[in-house]
């Protein structure tokens, strides 16, 4: 015990060990931060922990406890018209902001488990110090410290700034975007004329009700979204590597020049190619005029790209076929030309044709390399918002969706959207990206186990 | 005899393998029907021989045929940029043609685009961008390569569940916080007037943190030893990343710094929302996207060509300089 304890380098206790075996001053360090410091000579440090938190109780007596008492019923005064005498109009009494309620209800919790963790860190300071001055040892001064941060603890001082910005932009709005998939502010529940509340898992069961209104949308673009993503991806794929496979040929001539036009269609943004292509293929686009022109459809005709759902899916999908077989080609180029030789010659040897070597040694082989490149692909592809949203907007619209929210190419990114930014509908909203998010983990830690299976069979041969 | 040996070569998919004798010698070959010599180019695919006469022209033949399917796939693939530049270069307005030349070559599009700027103000939006795009670049690319640094040399506790973290936090839909990233920037006033702007270089750079992967990669093929030196040397952790690291990864750097500054070009999701109407502090893709509004598209679909190729021609030769890098990227993170 008292040998293992030795080799246990100083300022390695963790904050139970640092809270219970410190002295009174580390002791109190968790009421008051920083006193442990200033009582070992660490003023600078100790003052600095002092202030800040200070600055906590000032912030939870100031704003928090009030946020704390609202948070469980997302406010209860609802906005008012009120006769007011003396201007001899009505005015609008302002109530409680639902909205604003529930956002500095989670920026309260993130600053709590802060303040909790900055608090644990003050402890484990202040046990640290004494812990020095036992041992005989000299306390760093604050100029030291902050040396130190420039050397062995380099990654604090180069993490803080980028993980804040996740913090703030990142995680602190998912949270108060997930928070709001339990309450029920829809179109009908706005701020601030109205107070929305929390309703538990009710919106779930609306969302995934078979039988439901906006389950029977809910699954039909599920279904979609999937189709798509099967689609997109391995089409692409397949076609992707085929194209890489003919450039790869030895008989062809200026590679680096047929690469260099399909890459041209990556490096053009999509907004500018997307958005050509949607012109090009509207009931009136150059497209069906053109066809008009030659004559081979009908002078008041147009072939419905984007006004039939059938039709605009496989529109969809080929139009795809064309934004992804470039970037296929651009990621599997060189891993083709790392495929053994002897594989193909021991193929040739057999008289295996080409479909068969592809099928038989290109295919697997890429599978066995990329198949964690292909979960991704899958996972964006679920998640692809500028392709349906730059192409056909989700159209054609249809009212057997929910209220019209969404369209027949719709997916559920698209579907998100629209129900956010266009109908308000926040908390479906909400609870479509948490599905959505659901389905993608799920998908890419099945997928990911089975390749790390097949790797393991194959290292046993 | 001989026509036998040939129907064996067809169908067995390697002549020059299988069989010793030379196949040069083979003259009734000429005489096969071009069916048949496409039949024979598809089961040669992908092989290589020598020879003469005959079987060098159905060589030549196969090598023509490949290229014609790679030129009509070329084309298609290049169709719609092409109908841009031709859009661009228009005289006649409206967004419905029926020639893919125009009937009228003009460069009245691009001059018209800049200076007629009552209604749509595209050099603004390009100013706009340029400034978005210059601070996102800095602050970006300081985060990337703080993070990535961080997570391929120091070694501490945090480390792998932050790797984790972010790979969890990239599975969300990206815009799924929009709404909630908008109603921050509200509440720190940076949605009114110019602080757009502002809102719009923080939306871009704030979370970039997450997104190390590539550069983590390339830092992690310096090799350590050469740290392992600079400290014995004395230097701390900070003098080797930006005395040592930094120099060494010139190439990952013009990555990162390039990627970082398209990104404000490229979207238009979170700048609609952060500019709503006010069109003043559009970017140039929303911009660009508004002049396909039902109002503006009669008059504006050439314009819209002209500013999209304007756009187009910087970020292409960007990325196309980048491109190198990106499949680099990848393929070291598929070895990972």
């Amino acid at each position: 015990m008292k040998k293992a304890k030795k080799f246990r380098a100083i300022g390695e206790a963790g904050f139970l060990e640092s809270w219970g075996k410190g002295d009174f001053f580390t002791k109190l360090s968790l009421l008051v931060p920083g006193l442990g410091n200033i009582r070992r000579g660490q003023f600078v440090k100790g003052i600095l922990f002092l202030f800040l938190g200070l600055s906590y109780l000032v912030y939870f007596l100031g704003t928090g406890l009030s946020v704390l008492k609202k948070l469980p019923t997302l406010g209860t005064k609802t906005q008012e018209k009120v006769w007011d005498d003396a201007q001899g109009i009505f005015v609008y009494e302002p109530g409680d902001n639902s909205l604003l309620i529930l956002l500095s209800g989670v920026i309260f919790v993130f600053l709590t488990l802060a303040f909790l963790l900055f608090l644990r860190m003050a402890v484990r300071s202040a046990y640290y110090a004494e812990e020095l001055v036992r041992a005989g040892r000299r306390v760093p001064k604050f100029r030291e410290e902050i040396e130190m941060h420039f050397n062995g603890r380099l990654h604090r001082t180069l993490l803080f700034w980028p993980v804040l910005g996740v913090l703030v932009f990142t995680i602190l709005p998912l949270v108060f975007m997930i928070s709001m998939a339990f309450t029920n502010y829809d179109r009908d529940h706005q701020v601030p004329g109205k107070l929305f509340t929390w309703v538990g898992l009710a919106n779930f069961r609306t969302v995934l009700d078979f039988d439901g209104a906006f389950g029977q949308t809910f699954w039909p673009i599920l279904g979609w979204t999937f189709t798509w993503a099967i689609f997109a991806t391995f089409l692409n794929y397949i076609l992707g590597m085929l194209l890489a496979i003919l450039i790869n040929k030895k008989e062809v001539r200026w590679k680096g020049f047929w690469r260099f036009c399909f890459i041209l269609s990556i490096a053009v943004p999509q907004f500018v190619t997307l958005l050509t292509m949607r012109t090009l293929l509207q009931p009136n686009g150059a497209v069906n005029v053109l066809l008009r022109e030659w004559g081979l459809i009908a002078q008041d005709a147009a072939l419905p790209f984007f006004t039939d759902a059938t039709w605009a899916r496989v529109t969809i999908i080929l139009v795809n076929i064309w934004v992804g077989v470039p970037y296929t080609l651009l990621t599997t180029t060189g891993i083709l030309q790392n495929i053994p030789t002897e594989l193909y010659e021991a193929a040739k040897v057999d008289g295996a044709n080409a479909r068969v070597t592809f099928l038989k040694i290109t295919l697997p082989y890429m599978l066995f390399v990329t198949a964690p490149t292909l979960i991704t692909t899958f996972i964006n592809n679920i998640n692809n918002f500028n392709v349906i949203f730059l192409l056909s907007g989700g159209a054609p619209a249809t009212l057997e969706y929910y209220r019209g929210t969404a369209g027949k190419t719709d997916l559920l990114v698209t579907w998100l959207y629209k129900l956010t930014i266009d109908n308000k509908d926040y908390c479906y909203g909400a609870v479509i990206g948490i599905l959505t998010f659901v389905i993608s983990i799920v998908i890419s830690l099945v997928a990911y186990r089975r390749t790390a299976a097949y790797k393991n069979e194959e290292g046993f041969q | 005899m001989k026509k036998g040996f040939i129907q064996e070569g067809q169908d067995g998919q390697n002549v020059s393998v299988r069989n010793a004798v030379p196949l040069g010698c083979e003259k009734r070959e000429e005489d096969s029907s071009n069916a048949t010599q496409g039949k024979y180019v598809e089961h040669q695919m992908s092989v290589g021989y020598t020879g003469n006469g005959s079987v060098r022209r159905k060589r030549k033949l196969r090598t023509v045929l490949l290229h014609a399917l790679l030129a009509v796939l070329a084309v298609v693939w290049l169709f719609p940029i092409l109908w841009i530049v031709m859009t661009s270069l228009r005289g006649e307005p409206g967004s419905y043609f029926t020639t893919f030349f125009p009937k009228e070559v003009t460069f009245a599009n691009f001059t018209r685009l800049f200076t007629e700027t009552d209604v749509l103000n595209f050099p603004r939006w390009f100013v706009n961008t340029l400034i978005v795009s210059i601070f996102t670049c800095v602050i970006s690319t300081f985060f990337v390569l703080a993070v990535s640094y961080s997570m391929s040399r120091m070694r501490f506790k945090l480390r792998k569940p932050f790797m984790n973290v972010a790979l969890v936090l990239g599975m969300f839909p990206a815009f799924m916080s929009m709404i909630a990233v908008y109603y921050i920037l509200k509440g720190i006033n940076l949605t009114e007037g110019v602080m757009k702007l502002v809102a719009l270089v923080l939306v871009y750079s704030a979370s970039t943190g997450l997104g190390f992967y590539i550069a983590k990669g390339f830092f992690d093929t310096i090799p350590k030893s050469v740290d392992e030196a600079a400290m014995i040397d004395g230097a701390s952790r900070f003098k080797i990343f930006y005395k040592i690291t930094v120099p060494l990864s010139k190439p990952i750097i013009v990555y990162t710094v390039i990627t970082s500054f398209l990104a404000p070009w490229l979207d238009f999701i979170f700048a609609r929302v952060i500019a709503g109407a006010d069109s003043r502090y559009y970017t140039v893709a929303i911009g660009l996207w508004s002049m396909l509004e039902r109002e503006y598209v009669y008059h504006y679909y050439t314009r819209f060509a002209a500013g999209s190729v304007c756009v187009a021609i910087p970020i292409a030769a960007l990325f196309l300089f980048t491109q190198r890098y990106y499949a680099e990227g990848l393929s070291g993170a598929v070895k990972g």
